[in-house]
């Protein structure tokens, strides 16, 4: 193929050339690789929310492709929301003018009401919400409004804590009858074994897969147990077993819980803690940490006032796998993996009729 | 020197196996096993030869109470997935045989609610004593030094007071580390975050000191000791008996790097000492938790090294969540 002096020329001079080919790949690779970095950017770029000060290493990071893109089901519930129509003096109202009016909305304007029977019917996925009274759905959804009204009157610190935003049934409930992230009680998940042993070490959704407790949720959101396992001195008296001496085991479970609330907010422990202790009696918290707080003492009350009650009303079919417990709230249900709800969408504007238990304020 | 031979080598030497030398007038033979064969496997990684083994008769009880906590272990894991062997190795990760209760105390708790840990930890306890009292047995009748049976001592040290000596200052087993896989680990989190945060407890800073410590030396002396094998570094006996070339060049390798040079002899004490302070300074750290300090974080502020940050706590001074999501309207 090649002329005789080629290959002559080859023979007597050999050469390595395998070796030099592969040094050169891998050093021009580099380079490409290099120059492609520069030029391109890098191509999983992260942003950061700074929590604390310089040196403490404080901040949320997130991928920038993930901030840039909103929270879909923001638009939803933009296209499901109207206007609140101001009532005139004579208007007609919705007991008036309809048959089984969910009790509290009598008084409702018709043209209000059928507005927010449209908007609740499509927030929930029932399209036949509240027409018939003898539905177990009617009865519940008679205290899910009581639940609205009430998280909206009485919990402003927390939902409320960095602006107005309020809930509606679509915070939960994102167009479907049961919102996607409820929780049922599962523990104990072991067998053949009592205690510690048997709520811990096996893959659930309550213990956000991790070998950690599986009951960190009924504990601590249904049971109202202590959260806290730090002392606040540097030495205290006490041992394991004592009544307010937090165990290894106890910590776990404190543990769990803060995987699934940082889990459920997408967050990291910093967004709330300082990075150096998670809790310092010298107060080197953030306002986070309080917010986070009071929405444990808000889900307290929604799941044993409102949801736990619910096992009577419920068919078989929606209760719990284990216990047929009713499904209960937390702060995935709500969140859904943002730090707020709806990445913090005013809900609440268009809808006074949810807005508080007292007659619905229209401004005139 | 085929015997040199190693995983950075692809030589291997398969012939009649060295039965080892006896001067003790057949004693150490006699106990030895009588049989000795060869692997290929293990010669890309070692000494291709495996055998003979003088188990003798500790070491015999030691395999026996160590197959023992293994297998209580594994019947309880099976046990609590309920005898299925799909969930027990779909789940094998997160399954554990848990310490009893802090209610229990000190007492023997029932079988199912960490008694079985008792048990098994009774027989590891023996299984690690009977392997350690085994290289004490071994190296004497070799008329070596101690320094592994007292290198062994200081990782039995740390065990010790993790299952024994701290749960037993505490009062209850509850605080003792689980067996299993994933769990431990919890245990290890837990452990640091209840007692208000393990890497402000002076001990475990001197127990990574030493940790990454004997990770550098380690590097420094393999590293040195293959860079001079061309010269028969390697035969390290040989060169602390009769110095020569490649000893002399690692020395001054280090003395013209650093200044400063270890010896041929020293360096060995170096890496016993810094393996060896790792598990006992972390065993000082372990045992004075929740023992005399309960929140290492406040303990460090009092003392003055763990510094107050000024400025504030919390997102809103350093920017707002509508700017971070890019909603600024």
């Amino acid at each position: 193929m090649f002329p005789k002096w080629f290959d002559k020329w080859n023979r007597e001079n050999p050469k390595e050339i395998y070796g030099p080919a592969i040094a050169i790949g891998v050093v021009g690779g580099a380079v490409f690789l290099a120059a492609a970095l520069v030029a391109g950017g890098q191509p999983y770029a992260t942003d950061s929310l700074q929590t604390g000060p310089r040196g403490t290493g404080m901040s949320v990071p997130e991928f920038t492709v993930d901030l840039a893109a909103p929270d879909p089901d923001i638009e939803v519930f933009l296209a499901s929301t109207s206007s609140p129509i101001v009532p005139g003096d004579d208007a007609e109202t919705a007991d008036e003018a309809r048959e089984n009016v969910p009790p509290g909305l009598e008084d409702l304007t018709v043209e209000n009401y059928d507005r927010l029977l449209a908007a609740m019917r499509e927030w929930t996925g029932i399209p036949d919400l509240f027409e018939d009274p003898a539905n177990y759905q009617s009865s519940v959804g008679y205290l899910m409004i009581g639940m609205t009204q009430t998280i909206n009157d009485e919990w402003a610190g927390h939902v409320n804590a960095n602006k107005e935003v309020g809930v509606t049934c679509y915070t939960c409930h994102r167009g479907q009858p049961v919102p996607e992230n409820v929780w049922f009680r599962i523990s104990p998940v072991n067998d053949s074994v009592e205690g510690w042993a048997a709520n811990q070490n096996r893959v659930t959704m309550q213990s956000q897969y991790t070998s950690l407790p599986s009951d960190a949720l009924e504990k601590y959101l249904l049971d109202g147990e202590d959260i806290a396992v730090h002392d606040l001195e540097s030495r205290v008296a006490g041992r394991p077993g004592d009544e307010d001496y937090a165990s290894i085991q106890a910590t776990e479970r404190t543990y769990s819980l803060m995987n699934y609330v940082s889990n459920s907010l997408g967050v990291n422990c910093l967004f709330c803690h300082n990075s150096r202790a998670f809790y310092s009696a010298s107060g080197q918290i953030t306002p986070q940490w309080a917010t986070a707080t009071l929405g444990i003492e808000m889900v307290l009350e929604l799941n044993n006032t409102y949801l736990a009650p619910l096992d009577g009303i419920l068919p078989e079919h929606r209760l719990g796998p284990v216990y047929a417990d009713a499904p209960k709230a937390a702060c995935a249900t709500c969140h859904n993996g943002y730090q707020q709800p709806l990445q913090g969408t005013n809900v609440i504007k268009d809808w006074p009729e949810l807005a508080s238990t007292a007659e619905p304020d229209y401004g005139n | 020197m085929a015997e040199y031979q190693n995983i950075f080598t692809q030589v291997q030497v398969q012939g009649a196996p060295e039965m080892g030398l006896d001067d003790t007038g057949g004693r150490l033979m006699g106990e030895r096993s009588g049989k000795a064969g060869f692997s290929t496997l293990i010669g890309w990684l070692g000494n291709a030869q495996l055998g003979p083994i003088n188990l003798g008769m500790l070491g015999v009880v030691s395999l026996i109470t160590g197959t023992l906590w293994f297998v209580i272990i594994g019947f309880n894991m099976l046990a609590q997935v309920g005898w299925s062997i799909p969930e027990f190795l779909r789940q094998g990760f997160w399954l554990a045989l848990e310490p009893p209760g802090p209610e229990h105390g000190l007492s023997m708790p029932p079988l199912n609610d960490g008694g079985w840990y008792i048990i098994s930890s009774f027989f590891l306890l023996v299984a690690v004593l009977a392997w350690w009292a085994r290289s004490y047995q071994l190296a004497a009748s070799h008329k070596m030094g101690k320094h592994v049976f007292w290198a062994f001592g200081s990782a039995i040290w740390l065990f010790l007071v993790l299952g024994l000596f701290r749960p037993v200052l505490m009062g209850s087993w509850s605080e003792a580390v689980p067996y299993g896989i994933f769990p431990h680990l919890d245990w290890t989190t837990a452990f640091s975050i209840r007692y208000g945060n393990l890497y402000y407890n002076p001990f475990h800073c001197l127990s990574i000191v030493f940790l990454y410590g004997s990770v550098l030396l380690f590097a420094m002396h393999g590293a040195t000791i293959l860079a001079v094998t061309r010269f028969g570094g390697d035969r390290e006996l040989e060169q602390i008996y009769d110095r020569g070339t490649a000893s002399e060049r690692a020395a001054l390798f280090w003395r013209w790097t650093m200044g400063f040079n270890a010896t041929m002899e020293g360096i060995h004490r170096w890496a016993w000492w810094f393996a060896v302070l790792t598990p006992i300074t972390g065993g000082i750290g372990i045992l004075l938790t929740g023992t005399v300090v309960d929140n290492w974080f406040i303990w460090a502020q009092e003392h003055n090294f763990a510094p107050m940050y000024d400025g504030s706590y919390g997102y809103e001074d350093y920017g707002s969540y509508e700017a971070f999501i890019g909603q600024e309207d």
